[in-house]
């Protein structure tokens, strides 16, 4: 999965950013944008994020992707909120009054939530994996964590390889997956195949690592430095956001 | 299904969640040493693959949580793995948010740490052929758990999401069925095939 990412070509202007700058800029929009109380501050914000995601050129497909693929969590919770919030009633079925506030509420939600994903998505999840564990690391999350999310992001790809052709030969044996005991067995073997293999491969990984003298640490090797454009990005977002959410506090 | 995006829950819970975890990821990254990463990162990368697997339900389908089967071979070391888990999960398909992370971690690690406590002791005295049961009981005690805290989380942040989070404890029904299933064949399949791995586990970082 993570090598059918959307990655940002290396030329791209966001690809000269300092990537602790991006980071903490997706956090900050996030802090921002989920402090807002209005629905029409959240429209901006999600216009913001919109605009962000489009100057990189994949924003269109990542969001529509993102909107259909809506999960059972966000269904169930704007089915129910026009219900359960209280106000004027805009829509009514049988005993059911659906408010207008609810609505807005849920509305509010779906573009809040759906804004910061996608300012994370192009932000962050647009660096590379080895960039994004060093940044990490400059910005004082711990040393061992970053390893294991280095060594898990690396070995992803290889353990979906595995997986992929697993399924393969499940498929080729005719195996349609449907709601029986039959699937939840199978799936269940899969699944343990993969804990044996994978189980294996860190055995391997862990032996040459040894064999090229590894002691337990990793050194980071990167020069990340603070330029001219990083603060002009930082101007850039941080005024809008700032205006935001004075904006937001005012009417 | 256990990711709730950012924008949701309210500032307090964002806060609580947020420093809980951190203390819960400090405690359990202590325990763990460095020669026991490429391990738990594979384990990591493993459930983080094999929730990608969409289990057919009546006419919908469901995706596994698994954090139950961690907790039950990892321990403490769930907790890291759990988190770099969602953290891709997050900045990669944008599943779940960036402030909810903390609340995110806890409503999973915290299962998985029940189920470490509960039914781990049990791992080593296994008899053969009782694998099933135990993987059952972790798969479904991980997802019940789970959806218990979502729905909390859910409740605790507004009267109004109190409905949506019934029926969200609803949903995580047939969920936990499918799951004890899929992880009881699969306790089972490991202690047939590859019983060191749930002992090795078992017996360095417990």
């Amino acid at each position: 999965m993570i090598s059918a990412l959307p990655l940002a070509p290396r030329s791209h202007w966001i690809g000269g950013l300092d990537p602790r700058l991006r980071i903490l800029s997706a956090l900050l929009f996030a802090l921002v944008t989920v402090s807002l109380t209005k629905l029409s501050t959240a429209l901006v914000a999600f216009v913001l994020a919109a605009a962000l995601a489009a100057s990189l050129g994949t924003g269109l497909r990542v969001l529509l992707r993102r909107f259909l693929a809506l999960e059972g969590f966000m269904l169930i919770l704007l089915v129910t909120l026009p219900f359960t919030v209280s106000g004027e009633p805009l829509v009514t079925l049988g005993p059911l009054a659906a408010s207008g506030s609810g609505v807005a509420l849920a509305v509010e939600i779906l573009l809040k939530a759906n804004s910061i994903a996608l300012v994370l998505l192009t932000l962050v999840g647009s660096l590379e994996p080895v960039v994004l564990g060093h940044a990490l690391a400059r910005l004082g999350v711990p040393e061992k964590l970053v390893h294991l999310l280095l060594m898990t992001v690396g070995q992803v790809h290889l353990l979906r390889e595995e997986f992929v052709r697993l399924r393969q030969a499940m498929r080729a044996r005719a195996f349609v997956p449907r709601s029986n005991r039959h699937t939840w067995n199978s799936y269940g073997w899969l699944l343990g195949m993969l804990l044996v293999r994978s189980a294996e491969r860190s055995r391997r990984m862990m032996a040459a690592m040894r064999c090229r003298c590894f002691r337990g640490h990793f050194h980071l090797l990167d020069s990340i430095q603070w330029r001219r454009a990083d603060t002009t990005w930082a101007l850039g977002l941080g005024l809008p956001l700032a205006a935001l959410a004075i904006l937001d506090r005012l009417s | 299904m256990a990711h709730i995006p950012d924008g949701v829950l309210s500032a307090p819970l964002l806060i609580t969640g947020g420093l809980v975890s951190a203390g819960l990821l400090l405690v359990s990254l202590r325990q763990l040493d460095y020669d026991r990463l490429p391990q738990a990162a594979m384990l990591s990368a493993t459930f983080f693959v094999a929730a990608l697997i969409s289990v057919p339900i009546g006419p919908s389908s469901v995706h596994l949580l698994l954090n139950g089967l961690m907790g039950l071979l990892l321990g403490w070391t769930a907790v890291p793995a759990l988190f770099v888990a969602l953290v891709l999960q997050a900045i990669f398909f944008g599943f779940g948010g960036i402030l909810v992370l903390g609340v995110n971690t806890l409503n999973l690690a915290l299962p998985a740490l029940l189920c470490a406590l509960l039914l781990r002791p049990l791992l080593r005295r296994l008899a053969p052929g009782r694998g099933f049961w135990l993987g059952a009981a972790a798969g479904g005690l991980g997802v019940l758990a789970t959806g218990a805290l979502v729905a909390l989380s859910l409740g605790l942040s507004g009267e109004a999401f109190r409905p949506a989070a019934q029926v969200l404890l609803v949903t995580y029904l047939p969920l936990a069925l499918v799951e004890s299933f899929v992880t009881g064949t699969a306790v089972a399949f490991l202690h047939r095939v590859a019983p060191d791995l749930l002992l090795h586990t078992e017996a360095s970082s417990g």
